[in-house]
């Protein structure tokens, strides 16, 4: 039996609100958090298997072209070295996110410096390292391959194409227009944990333990590598140390622990290096961007354009989704926005933390404080004046909006002045200090998913399905989810996740995972109130259970009475998500110090308001967000990618040179969650939560530099060289 | 990483019976010998620990200075009451660079004989004339966001990165060294390191077979001291611009000017044309920009450093205001 929901109608039952175990939405700390932090909780590279032989990718020195020979018997002489493998069915890229099919196969054909060609397999990991440095492979180059985004003709994303009224008319009778070009560079996603596969055969049965987000469509794509049934292949992953997008698609490591484990006849675990996860996996696009504003004199937006440039490599349809939320977020009727890819010979561009807002918010969110500016109007209020009632482009109802809420309260905590502003209004001994304000919007997804909940006789309760948990808090809403609905303790809650054998969830990513796989445990769990308001005599929804009984009643163990109830939820996104724009909101509040000398610029204080629908758990909720705007604070000020320009090769690959924000550049950090029960997003009322706090953050950082020294700094990330060149003397 | 033997020898004599520098290699903390291993830029056949050597006190000397063995830790180093009293800009400097745990582990000696953090001098697959001789230099025409803009060489413009050099510099510290057959000498931290010149692949001083057994502070001076490094990020990021100064005023004018710089070239940059043009002077904007023009007079950028020159002058500017209270 499954208890299914396609969600075609807005859920405004909130059925949640009347539980009475009280567990939901409460801080409650990480299940699984002690394991964690004791090192007990296994991550990929780590379950003990017997006798595996460790792998090693060797990497690509050309560009583009081919390869043409490999020395392998040199390799196989070296000490330990059991295989080279350079089978036609390796991957050299991963793959996209919800790809669900095989990504670019054939090492022999080279794409980008630093593509994956063979995997080196020994006795041991420094044995196979060693060869792997050591291999000599012949290459065929092929000459000319375009490396940089103005060295290739673009080509239009036509479906992200909009052309609405007549944007240049009503840039040249605006009261006020922006026009500017922003760029942003490329990041990396930088997770804790590298990737990591160890793979084993048992007979024709496949398993991996694999650092991955979202098993669901792994299965399927390695599968599809492979040539073989889904049904033959298990993919196990309990714990991920991070992934930020990077693990999405099934990636190199894995197809090669598989393949180099069925030609040695024995397990085999390939762990990436550190340089070869920056340098093979996922890059988010750099991008160029231009923002035309048109505002009347009250700051009403009637004209609205962006457009941005991206690249990828040929071939691969994923492109960096600048304009998502510009979309939807500020009205104008005269619109004008287009994306475009430049193909070119770089790693992959895919998924990276909020992919699209984190990047394209940032730079509307500058455009808007100029409008602001010079339009005299607070920046708050500007954005307050344009909140559309309706999508302004699809003419859909929004399914429920805080920005306004958002605006304001944020304003209120942070202690916002709305007077009148002028850039160096305070030099605090060498340091200007200054603020300044964005909004934020990432939109809102859904997949479908299923998990299945057991109440056993003894009352405790297990439920099961193939979700992640990338260290964001899934065990965690999950447990707190079902002890609810059951009237139970958190702690008689097991949650087993991270197993292509459980019930097949949605994965993580795209913030989309505790709204869907919630949704699911919910439909389960409705489904054994039933069973019990049934043994009960009642009917569900009068049937109240707490602390494991019926209120005023019989226990659970009294109910069950031996038996164990058992369902499936099974959750799917309906037609709801085309008849409404589903969005979380949010706004930030940065204040900052920029050095008068060096252009250093420290950020100070910070404070994000959000509204993403019903809060799970509001200790996680809260860590997403400081996480969020930790990645606002590294976008604007520290985090980009530098390719060569004569291979396209990624030069700063490792953490010590691509630098994330450290615990000394995060100042004192506040998040406001404004409650909101959107009944179009799930039935739980529950959005995505993770990214929105990378979404527009970096804007509202910028602007406090042009508020605190007068540098209107148009490129991310702002180092203190590009600080340096535009701040007045 | 390849196969490699270790050794660890109880006596300076037995570890230079070991060490002749052509297969085999010094070990300290080993958190800058190990990561380059790792990468294979270092192939050490044998490696040498020296970590039963003794050479972890700090001294005082006959003439008030102090002798900072080879193996004490930078912790260590940065957290004496006497360097944290007399030598702050050293202090400074240490706890400026790296990370506590890294700190931890790194030692005087090989501190100073940190490799640099060129992309290109850790990567292999890419040419580089400091680590394969003849191969070319991958940064000169690519990303040379961290590289040198003074002293630099057609074969090599990597910088030195590190920074509690560039206080020992300052201070004009001394560094000692023991080859074999008991042959010591001390050579200053100003000359210990080299410019790339025709020999890039050459860091410093250093002869086959010869061990850094101390650095020895001279006497402490009256001054201000200061250390400001530049960096994108506020720790665990290597200086984009760092400037160690020792300054002391007499009445109005100045009258000690000792300065050094990180991150501009192959070795702490010092020049002691500075100190004579700012002694005797009135401190004024003027006159710091007199001294940044003679500092940068042949800087050269090589397109992604070319903000190094600007924000060398604007750090110098800003020690040296700050040093001796002037507002500029
Ligand atoms: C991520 C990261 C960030 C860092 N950030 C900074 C920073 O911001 N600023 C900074 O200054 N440093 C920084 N460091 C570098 C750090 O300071 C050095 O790695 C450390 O000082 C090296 O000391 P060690 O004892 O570990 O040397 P080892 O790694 O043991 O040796 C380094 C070299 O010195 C030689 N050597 C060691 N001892 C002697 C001796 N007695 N005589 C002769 N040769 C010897 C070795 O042969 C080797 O070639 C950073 C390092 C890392 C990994
Ligand atoms: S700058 Fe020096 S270290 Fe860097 S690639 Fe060129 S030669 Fe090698």
């Amino acid at each position: 039996m499954t208890a299914h929901l396609k969600q075609d109608e807005p859920d405004t039952e909130n059925f949640l609100d009347t539980m009475k175990q009280g567990v939901l939405g409460k801080p409650v700390s990480r299940v699984e958090g002690l394991a964690k932090v004791t090192g007990t909780a296994p991550y990929a590279a780590e379950y003990p298997i017997e006798n595996a032989a460790d792998g090693v990718i060797v990497t690509s020195t050309i560009v583009r072209g081919e390869v043409v020979s490999i020395d392998k018997a040199s390799a196989l002489a070296m000490p330990g070295v059991l295989a080279i493998i350079d089978d036609e069915r390796l991957t050299t890229r991963a793959a996209q996110g919800t790809a669900g099919e095989a990504p670019q196969q054939g090492p022999t054909q080279v794409f980008f410096w630093g593509q994956p060609i063979a995997v080196v397999v020994a006795e041991t990991f420094e044995q196979a390292r060693d060869a792997a440095k050591h291999l000599k492979v012949e290459y065929r180059a092929e000459e000319g391959a375009p490396l940089d985004p103005s060295d290739a003709e673009p080509e239009e994303q036509e479906d992200e194409t909009v052309d609405q009224g007549d944007l240049a008319q009503a840039m040249s009778r605006a009261d006020h227009a922006v026009d500017l070009a922003i760029t942003t560079e490329g990041h990396a996603s930088a997770a804790m944990e590298p990737h990591a596969a160890i793979a084993q055969w048992e007979g024709d049965k496949l398993t991996v333990h694999a650092s991955l987000q979202m098993l669901n469509y792994n299965i399927a794509e390695l599968a599809d590598t492979l040539g073989i049934a889904e049904d033959r292949v298990r993919l196990v992953s309990r714990y991920v140390g991070g992934g930020f997008g990077s693990k999405l698609g099934v990636s190199e490591e894995v197809v090669a622990a598989a393949i180099a484990a069925e030609q040695v006849g024995r397990p085999v675990r390939v762990v990436m290096s550190r340089q070869q996860v920056f340098q093979c996996v996922m890059r988010r696009s750099e991008t160029t961007q231009r923002l035309r504003l048109a505002g009347d004199g009250e700051g009403k937006l009637y004209g609205f354009g962006h457009e941005a440039l991206v690249s990828n490599l040929p071939g691969e349809e994923f492109a960096e989704p600048v304009l998502q939320s510009s979309h939807f977020l500020y009205g104008g009727a005269n619109r004008a926005l287009k994306l475009e890819v430049a193909r070119i010979h770089r790693m992959t561009a895919g998924s990276v933390r909020a992919p699209g807002e984190a990047v394209g918010m940032p730079a509307l969110e500058i455009a808007m404080d100029v409008l602001a500016e010079k339009s005299g109007i607070d920046p708050v209020e500007l954005r307050l004046r344009n909140i559309p009632d309706r999508d302004p482009e699809e003419d859909l109802p929004f399914s429920s909006h805080k920005l306004a809420e958002c605006l304001k309260q944020g304003a209120e905590r942070f202690g916002w002045d709305s007077g009148a502003r002028s850039p160096r209004h305070t030099l605090d001994g060498e340091w200007w200090t200054g603020t300044g304000m964005a909004s934020a919007a990432r939109v809102h997804n859904v997949g479908e998913a299923r998990a299945r909940v057991t109440l056993k006789p003894d009352g405790t309760a297990e439920i099961r399905s193939d979700m992640t948990d990338i260290g964001t808090g899934t065990y965690t809403i999950l447990a707190q989810l079902v002890a609810e609905m059951l009237g139970i303790a958190v702690d008689d809650v097991l949650v087993q996740l991270g197993d292509t054998d459980f019930p097949r969830g949605p994965g993580s990513g795209g913030s989309w995972g505790a709204a869907s796989i919630g949704s699911a445990a919910y439909l389960a769990c409705r489904a054994l109130r039933r069973m019990l308001a049934e043994k009960a005599g009642t009917d569900e929804s009068e049937l109240v259970l707490r602390d494991g009984a019926v209120d005023g009643g019989r226990s659970l163990v009294e109910l069950l009475d031996g038996e164990e109830l058992s369902e499936e939820g099974h959750y799917e996104p309906g037609d709801i998500a085309d008849s409404h724009t589903a969005s979380g909101f949010g706004a930030f509040f940065a204040e900052v110090r920029v050095n008068r000398f060096t252009g250093e610029t420290r950020v100070d204080r910070m404070l994000g308001a959000f509204g993403f629908g019903r809060v799970l758990n509001e200790k996680t909720a809260r860590s997403q967000c400081l996480g969020g705007i930790t990645w606002s604070i590294g976008a604007a000020l520290t985090e980009a990618l530098h390719f060569d320009p004569n291979d396209g090769h990624l030069v700063n690959c490792d953490l010590a040179e691509y630098h994330v924000p450290v615990n000394r550049d995060v100042g004192e950090v506040e998040v406001l969650m404004v409650e909101e029960r959107d009944p179009v997003a799930s039935p739980i009322q529950a959005k995505g939560i993770g990214e929105l706090g990378m979404c527009g953050g970096a804007g509202a950082i910028a602007n406090a530099i042009y508020n605190a020294c007068g540098a209107r700094v148009l490129s991310f990330p702002m180092t203190p060289d590009r600080v340096l060149e535009v701040m007045p003397e | 990483m390849r196969p490699f033997d270790l050794q660890r020898p109880d006596s300076l004599d037995h570890a230079h019976s070991l060490s002749d520098g052509e297969t085999a290699t010094l070990i300290a903390g080993g958190t800058n010998l190990l990561d380059l291993m790792k990468l294979q830029v270092e192939t050490p056949e044998r490696l040498v620990a020296i970590d039963r050597l003794g050479m972890n006190a700090i001294e005082d000397t006959e003439d008030g200075g102090l002798r900072i063995g080879a193996l004490v830790t930078n912790t260590a180093t940065a957290n004496h009451d006497r360097i944290r009293a007399d030598y702050p800009v050293l202090a400074r400097a240490i706890l400026a660079g790296a990370t506590q745990q890294l700190r931890n582990r790194a030692t005087t000696g090989g501190n100073l004989c940190q490799r640099t953090r060129c992309y290109y001098f850790t990567n292999i697959d890419q040419p580089c004339n400091k680590r394969e001789p003849g191969s070319g230099c991958g940064a000169i025409d690519g990303i040379a966001r961290l590289h040198g803009v003074l002293g630099t060489s057609p074969q090599c413009i990597a910088t030195y990165p590190g920074d509690m050099a560039v206080a020992m510099s300052a201070l004009d510290a001394v560094v000692e060294i023991e080859g074999a057959a008991d042959t010591r000498r001390q050579v200053p931290v100003r000359d210990f390191h080299c410019l790339p010149g025709d020999t890039p692949w050459r860091d410093n001083v250093l002869e086959p077979g010869e061990i850094i057994t101390a650095v020895i502070l001279p006497a402490p001076v009256e001054g201000k001291q200061i250390y400001r490094k530049v960096r994108e990020r506020s720790s665990y990021a290597f200086a984009l611009v760092s400037v160690a100064a020792v300054i002391a005023m007499e009445g109005d004018t100045i009258a000690r000017a000792d300065l050094a710089f990180g991150g501009l070239a192959h070795k702490p940059w010092h020049d002691p044309r500075l100190a004579e043009l700012l002694v005797g002077k009135v401190p004024d904007a003027a006159l710091f920009d007199r001294a940044a023009d003679l500092l940068l007079e042949d800087a050269q950028g090589y397109g992604e450093n070319d903000f190094k020159i600007p924000l060398a002058r604007r750090t110098l500017a800003a020690v040296l205001a700050e040093a001796t209270e002037t507002t500029i």
